[in-house]
Order: structure tokens, then sequence, then C-alpha cells
């Protein structure tokens, strides 16, 4: 075990050493497990990142509705700490059905799925604070990423310019131990939501022309994708352009990238990228790139929700964003990157894309 | 619903009184026909036939006297000889009531013996035999053999009988029935010889006629036993003998009864539940409530005193010289006058004067309840339930009548009649009894005697009907009694019992009577509701306590894993936490669950400590006093399972921490 593996080991027997002597001592066995929800996040205005805040939530085995959640808690520890022994990681669907059995004589499972798993091992990591890599857990694993890079995956050297048209799937661990950057002749970077844009771009080689580092995190971006993020924002000092729907999704996704999620506060000051610039699509895209009509989508009723809660949050207070979010509820559609398509199959990447970062129209 | 009961017990008394009617052939074709000659005006026939008017004169010489006996043989429903198996029942109930009554008069615990013999079919020969004083030789003839003739009619005096027609009244069904004689053998002391007769009633003249009379030698020191043979048929269930005999023993729990049925049926034998005899009941004077015109006039006719005030003192319970003045001031007659040449209507004055004027209440200690804990006792003894209650009321009036009222039930459990017992109490019979569902058992007490018939005109029942058993737990079907498995009983305790009629069967609806019944009944409703709702908190309690231990056994595996501590004792531990946790062992017994699954009790946990865990709890009974060690006292626990549950139960109750749970440290 390296020394990060032992101290891990060590906060999980600590966690169950705690219990067990509340037991010999007939004190009611109990877990404070911060709070991962809105009511416990702050938005620290000058690092411009959300963190979690010190409400704690206890969590104890003599209460019907938590014992549950209480037996999971030591179940999972019990499963990490047997993978730190080990020195294997795996993902968090593995660990879910390393973990599911039948419980006694009864009909019941540990877990019934792994969307009850799943937040067991968020709140484990959060009580005894440390990060899913540690734990040597993964996250599924999601997103591709081209460029001017060379990096050195797990002893493998990968040139990052030579991917062809698939790109290099980013890992879901991607601390130093595992990734290092090696030459390197990009500009900045550019984050697009889609998969299919990323494609797009991959293929009109718009990251050669540029000098950028193209990737995607298809859809919401996971955590390697987000750590990377963060690793080439801070270490190769390269600008972050994020390039999204334009709906109230689209502006979220930009949002964690940013200052990080209301989930994984307590991860956001090693993943969030509060320089990020948001690109597009803006709600006045429309109109400057004069886009037809029929490319847009009404919003739902879900959309406008979200929408207004989006208007309340403390970092999206900056007036440019309050109107950018108003005057996509005022218009009532949204717009999906595909939509630019409709002027050409490569308008975006040899039009939209130049002029914008040419203009720097972009929001911080 | 209980109407139609009822009239489907009278129609077939009906059909078999018409077929009795030309067995007993002479007598009964004569009396047949004076019934008719009695019913119709004898104008009117004499009319069809002669076209002539009857006269005084003819009349007159169709008038006469008409004895009591032979009233009561056509009116012998009244009491309770409508039907052959009625006539056995009566004649049972008749016999033992006069037995308690004369054991419980002369102080003297009562042991009786009931039999039954088929002698041929629908013939039966029924004794009854107790221990009490006996009765003189001199009076045996008038008590067996003349009706109205008695010691309990006179006097106002809480007793099961009251008029002195009973047991008379079986013997001339008897006679009637079968032509034979009863047979009575009777002794006062050891020192006398007892005395057996053979008597049988002269209808005609209400008097005894002795048939034979001997001297003979008796097992019993005192005691009468009394031999009736009678047409009757015998049949168990409801409302038989075998089910009165039941219910004796719940109101009587200083009885001690033995019961040999015909027909081969399993004798019933009832130890005594409790050695003292109830506290003899006081006799008591009318008090002017509850009088009625035409006993007023009787009694200020018989008075001995010499004015009116005086004898309303004298002869009324309550009545002070105040109130009797008031009295005669309201009714405006002279307090001085005498009372036996007062006017008609002056007498009538006073009538109307009484409910004017405040009069005391009456004295209530002349009412002897059986007892709250007699109650639970008889139903114990008899019925093998989950729980028990009882209540009685304090005394309340009607009338002017002291009265008191008494509920018990016996609810859940097996719900099972104990039906034999051998001489240590052991039981060695039981019947399988009274269905979980459907309505629940209501019998119905007055004075200790089991009341079996027209309940549906009996306050009691109406009292419970209109009782709200939804409040107290129990389903209650409009109109209908509760549904549970549940018996209920009601006792009506009081020195003249309200009966609807005079075969004694149902209690009238006197509205303080409803009222207190309904009171006692809310009683024991509460109590119920009380134990159902623990009873569901346990079930409840024991549904979480699963939880916990389905996952306190998954905890204790990571925690063993993560740590390395004893699984065992951790599960141990964690067992008795949860027990605290669901209400403790108590509640958990009343579930019927035994608590924690085999591996939170292990004969050999004990040993599987490892030296560092009882190193630690010796450390930690050390640093706390207070605090039990809980490995030493599993040492001391026997190896048997069963005992060793308790013992850990109980600990697991003593050991229950008085310290709040502090929330324990977390490195951040």
């Amino acid at each position: 075990m390296d020394a990060i593996s032992r101290k891990t080991h060590k906060k999980l027997v600590n966690l169950a050493k705690g219990v067990v002597s509340s037991i010999h001592d007939e004190i009611d066995p109990l877990v404070e497990i911060p709070i991962r929800s809105l009511s416990n996040v702050t938005f620290d205005e000058k690092r411009s990142i959300i963190e979690l805040g010190d409400d704690k939530q206890q969590r104890q085995l003599f209460n019907v509705s938590q014992a549950r959640k209480f037996m999971q808690t030591f179940l999972i520890a019990a499963a990490c700490k047997d993978l730190l022994r080990e020195g294997k990681t795996t993902s968090i669907r593995d660990l879910y059905y390393i973990t599911k059995h039948t419980m006694g004589e009864s009909r019941q499972n540990t877990f019934e799925d792994q969307t009850e798993s799943d937040p067991i091992i968020e709140d484990l990591e959060v009580t005894v604070d440390a990060l899913r890599e540690e734990l040597h857990l993964a996250a599924a694993k999601r997103g591709s990423m081209v460029g001017p890079l060379t990096v050195v995956d797990a002893g493998d050297t990968i040139n990052l310019r030579r991917m062809g048209s698939g790109g290099w799937s980013i890992p879901s661990i991607v601390e130093e131990k595992i990734i290092k950057f090696k030459a390197c002749e990009a500009k900045f970077i550019l984050l697009v939501e889609k998969e299919a844009i990323w494609g797009r771009l991959n293929e009109d080689k718009f990251w050669k022309k540029h000098k950028c580092l193209l990737l995607s995190g298809n859809g919401m971006a996971p955590r390697g994708v987000r750590r990377l993020l963060y690793r080439l924002h801070n270490e190769l000092k390269l600008p972050v352009y994020v390039l999204v729907d334009n709906d109230p999704w689209g502006f979220y996704i930009y949002s964690v990238v940013k200052q990080g999620s209301i989930n994984l506060a307590y991860e956001s000051q090693r993943m969030a990228v509060p320089k990020a610039r948001f690109l597009g699509l803006s709600s006045f895209d429309r109109e400057k790139y004069s886009l037809p009509d029929n490319v847009t989508i009404k919003l739902d009723d879900q959309d406008e929700r979200r929408a207004k809660q989006m208007l309340a949050y403390p970092w999206f207070q900056r007036r440019a964003w309050q109107k950018e979010i108003r005057a996509m509820m005022r218009a009532g559609v949204k717009l999906e990157l595909e939509a630019l398509s409709a002027k050409g199959i490569s308008f975006i990447s040899e039009e939209y894309l130049p002029r914008k970062i040419a203009d720097g129209a972009y929001l911080a | 619903m209980f109407d139609s009961l009822d009239s489907a017990d009278a129609s077939p008394g009906i059909v078999i009184h018409k077929r009795k009617d030309d067995k007993p052939k002479p007598k009964k074709k004569g009396n047949d026909s004076e019934k008719k000659a009695a019913a119709k005006p004898p104008a009117r026939r004499a009319a069809k036939r002669k076209r002539t008017r009857a006269t005084a004169e003819t009349m007159a010489a169709k008038q006469r006297e008409i004895s009591v006996a032979e009233f009561f043989t056509k009116n012998r429903h009244l009491l309770g000889f409508d039907n052959p198996s009625k006539a056995l029942l009566t004649t049972v109930k008749e016999a033992v009531d006069n037995s308690l009554d004369a054991c419980e008069e002369a102080g003297i615990l009562p042991t009786i013996r009931v039999e039954i013999i088929e002698v041929a079919e629908d013939r039966y020969r029924v004794a009854i035999q107790d221990n009490g004083p006996g009765i003189v030789k001199s009076q045996i003839p008038k008590i067996f053999g003349k009706l109205l003739y008695g010691s309990k009619f006179h006097r106002l005096k809480q007793s099961r009988g009251q008029q002195g027609i009973g047991i008379s009244a079986a013997g001339m069904y008897g006679q009637l029935t079968t032509g034979k004689a009863v047979v009575i053998t009777s002794r006062t002391s050891r020192r006398r010889p007892a005395n057996q007769f053979e008597i049988v009633l002269n209808t005609q003249k209400n008097k005894p006629e002795v048939v034979e009379e001997r001297e003979l030698e008796w097992d019993m020191d005192h005691g009468t036993r009394v031999e009736i043979e009678l047409q009757g048929t015998y049949r168990g269930g409801r409302r038989s003998v075998d089910e009165y005999l039941e219910q004796v023993v719940i109101a009587n729990p200083h009885a001690e009864l033995t019961y040999a049925p015909p027909k081969g049926r399993e004798p019933m034998h009832f130890p005594r539940a409790a050695d003292e005899l109830p506290p003899e009941p006081m006799e008591i004077k009318p008090h002017p409530y509850g009088v009625e015109l035409g006993v007023l006039i009787k009694m200020l006719k018989d008075s001995k005193q010499r004015w009116v005030s005086t004898a309303l003192q004298a002869d009324f319970s309550r009545v002070s010289p105040r109130v009797s003045e008031q009295i005669c001031d309201v009714a405006k007659v002279r307090p001085k006058a005498s009372p036996r040449t007062l006017q008609l209507q002056d007498v009538e004055r006073l009538f109307r004067a009484i409910p004017k004027v405040k009069i005391m209440a009456p004295r209530t200690d002349c009412v002897v309840p059986i007892g709250e804990d007699l109650i639970r006792k008889g139903l114990e003894r008899e019925i093998d339930a989950g729980f028990y209650a009882s209540s009685t009321r304090p005394p309340s009036v009607y009338r002017g009548n002291a009265f008191r009222v008494e509920v018990g039930l016996a609810y859940g459990g097996a719900l099972r009649r104990r039906k034999n017992f051998d001489e240590k109490g052991e039981v060695l019979a039981v019947k399988a009894e009274d269905k979980a569902q459907g309505p629940i058992t209501l019998i119905r007490f007055a004075n200790r005697v089991p009341l079996q018939y027209q309940q549906g005109a009996c306050a009691i029942f109406k009292a419970v009907l209109e009782s709200n058993w939804k409040g107290y737990g129990l389903a209650h079907p409009k109109g209908s009694l509760p549904l549970g498995p549940m018996v209920l009983i009601v006792h009506f305790a009081s020195v003249w019992v309200p009966f609807t009629s005079e075969s004694k069967e149902a209690v009238a609806h006197y509205p303080e009577i409803m009222k207190e019944i309904k009171l006692g009944v809310r009683e024991v409703g509460r109590k119920l509701a009380a134990h159902l709702r623990r009873k569901e908190r346990a079930r409840m309690e024991a549904r979480r306590r699963s939880i916990f231990e389905l996952y306190i056994g998954e905890l204790v595996h990571s925690l063993h894993d993560l740590t390395g501590s004893s699984a065992d004792r951790l599960q141990r531990e964690l067992g008795r936490m949860a027990l605290k946790h669901t209400g403790g062992a108590a509640l958990a017994e009343e579930a019927g669950i035994t608590p924690g699954d085999k591996s939170v009790e292990t004969e050999e946990a004990p040993a599987e400590l490892t030296p560092e865990e009882q190193a630690e709890a010796t450390k930690r009974a050390a640093a706390s006093s207070k605090k039990r060690a809980a490995p030493k006292k599993k040492k001391k626990a026997p190896a048997k399972k069963a005992p060793a549950g308790k013992a850990a139960k109980k600990a697991a109750k003593k050991a229950a921490p008085k310290k709040k749970p502090a929330p324990r440290g977390r490195r951040k």
C-alpha cells in the first residue's frame, strides 16, 4: 500500500472503531455525514466556487428510516478497505455488485439497485474526507479528447495528435500518478457538450487549425473530464472555453465546470475552473448569426422551472448572465448546437467558432 | 336478531306443549274445559244453546276459588317451564339458587353437586345436593310442597330467590309430568339424624302431602338433597344446564361445584377460586321513593305505630322526623292521624307527596357486589384468555332501590372454557370455545344468577349494545353485539331486581340502571382499549426490531471486517440495544415474539471473547462503576437456552444506560 492508501485505510478503520467503541459503551451508534444539498453549500464569491458547508446529518442505526443506510455505509466502507488492501481499483457499478447480497433469511438485498449504492459512496467520501480515487473507486468512464498534446497514461505515452476519429477516451481517474502531461502546443481548451459536435470539429481538424485541446464530456462532464480540465487549466495555464446547448441544462453544465456542483461541492476546489468561459450557444446568437426560426425548440415546463431556479443561484447573479437567462425565457425557445448546421455542415467550425473566439464574444 | 332467537325458542315450546297435554289425561282435560269456561263469558255460551241470558245466580254457581297451584299449572311458562329443555334447566337453576342462598346465609362455603340421570327417554332424575344448614324437619313439606312459601318474599334483602315459588314449582312440574313425588333429604347437624321425605303437592289446595317420611344414615353432617323426576329434554350448547352451571361458576368464585351430566357426557368439577364468603347482605326497609300505592296502603294498615308520622319513620328507611312531617305537610294529612284509619284519598295524597319531598338516598351497603378481584378470579378460573378486566361500579339507586353494576371481560388468547379440574386445581378438560370471529359472548347475571333467556329484552343487553365498542378497539356493527374474541359479563346486584317477568330472565330498562351498566362497560372497555393499544404497540415494536436485527446482522460483519472486533460480542450488544429501543423485553414478550435471533444468545458466546476484549471490558467496568460489564454477566447465565434468554432480557433491561447518546466526534 502506498502512503495515500494507508491513510485512507486508516480513515475507514477509525470510522468503524468509533462505532464499535460506542456499541461497547452501550451508546447508540451513529455516523455524522456532511449534508450534500443546496442548503449546505455556499458560494465563495472570492474564489468563485461552490463549497460544502459545515452542516452534518446524523445517521443512526436505531432509527428505522436510517438503519438500512447505516448498514450500507459500513458495507461500502468494508468493501473499500478490501480494495485498498488488495491494491485494486474498480468501478462504482462493480462495487455495487460486490456488496450486493441477500440478507439473512429475508428477501431483502443489501442494495436493491445501483442508485442506492452510489449516494452511499458519496456519503462515505465526505464522511471520511477521502476522494473517490483514494477509495480506489472509479466512476463510469466517459468523454473524449484530441489535440496537440502528448500524455503518459499509466506508463504508455500517447500522442493526442494521432487519435483518428475516435479520440483518446478520458479515464475516470486522471491523477498525476496515472496521467502525466508532456509536449503541448495548445493555446486553449474547448469543451463541447455533445459528442456529435466533438466529432464534427475533430473531422474538420478544428483543433489543428486553432491549436486547441478538444474535449467532450458527452453531456454533463464527468469527474474525470472535470479533473482533467482543472489540471490542464492550472498546470498548462490554458484558458478553457465551453460550448453547450442554449438551454438551462447547457447553462448548468457550464456552471458545474466553472463553480462545481452542489452534490460534489466538496470536490469543487480540485475540479472547478472559475475562469472557464462560456462561448455559446448564447441566447442572442440566433439573431447574430441569423439562424432560421424553424430550428428552435419550445421550452417545456421543466426548462422554465430550471431557468427560474438558476436565476436565483448566487453564481448566476452577474448581470450578463441574468440577461442571458432572461433572454432565453423571453424567447421561450431553446437551441441545440446542431442547429448551427442549418447554415451548413461546417458552419460551426469554419465560421461560428472562429468568429466567436476572434471577437472574444464569451461570458465569464 | 335476538327477538327472532327468542321466538325460535318459544315456538317448539308450543308444539311440545300440545303433545304433552293429552298425557296426564284426566286432570288436564278438566283444566282445559274450565279454562275455556273462564276465558269466554258464560253468558254467551248459554245464549248459544238456550237463547236465554245467564242470571247472576247461574253465574254464581260457576264462580269458585282458583288455587295458586292450579293457576300456575296453567301458566307454567311464567315460571320457566314452558318447554321440556327449559323445564330441566329451570329445575336445576331453582335448586342451585336455593342451595347457594342457604349456604351463604348460614355462613358456609357452598359445595354443590348436581346430578342428572336419564331414567327413560325424555325423562330425567335431577338431584341437587348442598352442604348448607339443612332444613328443620317440620318445614320440609311446606318449603317443597307449597307454592309461595318461603323466607325471601317478605323482606328486602339481596338474594338469588325472591318469591319462594321456584323449587316447589319445579317439584310440581315433575309431579305433573311423571307422577313421581319429590324426594328431599336434609340434615341440620351431626347430632340429629337425616330426614327423608317424599312429598306430592295438592294442586287444588296448594298444600303438601307427605307420601313417605323416614330417618336415615347420611354421610353429610348437614345439608340438603333434592331429587325431582321430570319430563324434560337434555341438550348441550346455548341455554343448557351445562352452560348455566358454567356461568354460575363465574359469578360464584367461592362455590365448589360438581356436575354429573347424563348421556355419558364429561363430568365437570370446579374447585373454589376464593375461600371467603361474600359479606352477608343486610336486610333493609323499603325506601319511600320505590313504594307503590297498594303497598303503601297495606303498610299503613299493618303499621304498629299510632301516628302516620311515626309510621312513616318506622316502616321506611331514610325517613327522619323532619322528612315525615314534610310528607304529611305536603299531603295535607294530619301527622298525628292514626295510620290504620286513614282514608284512601289521604293515603293517595301521601303517595303523591313522597316524590315532592327530598329524601336521602337509600342505604347502599345492603348491596353486596362480587367484587372486581373475584370477578376476575371467576373469569380466570373458567376462561383461558389473554387479558382480563373487571370493574365494580359504586352503588346507585333506581326507584328507591339500591343497586350495583359490575362488568368483567376476558379477551383474546385461547379463550377456551375450562371444564374440569382435579383436586389440585389442575385442568383436566377444556372445551374448545368461542370463535375468534363473530359477536362476543355476553353473560348476564342478576344477584349472581345467570340470565339465559330473553337477552333481547334485557337492559344489560341494550346497554352493551349502545356502548361505543369501536372506541375500545372492537368492530361493532350497528344493532349487534361487538365482534371479537371476548366474553363479557355484567352483574346486576340489588335488593330488588326489576325483572320484566316472573321467570326472571331480563332486567327492566330503568334509565338509572342503563346508565350504570354503560359506565361499567366503559370502565372495562377502556382497560381493554389500553390493552389492545399496548398489544398493537408490541406488534409494531416487534416489526421495528426485526428491521434492526436484519441490518445488525450485516453491520456486525462489516464492523468485524474493518476493526477485527468480535462479531458475536457486537451482535449480542446490538441485539440488546435493539430490544431496548423497541420497548424492552416485557413488551417483546407481549407480542409473543422472542426477541433476537439465535445468534444473539449463544451458549458459548462468553468463551468467544478475545483476551483483549475481556481486558477492554474490565477496563470499562473500572472506569465507570455504574456501567455493568456485559460479558461478566453472561458467564453466569446457565447453559440452557430458554433461561439464558430470560436472563439476558433482564440484563438488557437493567443495563439500559441512563446516558443520552452523545454525538461521537468525527475527524474532519
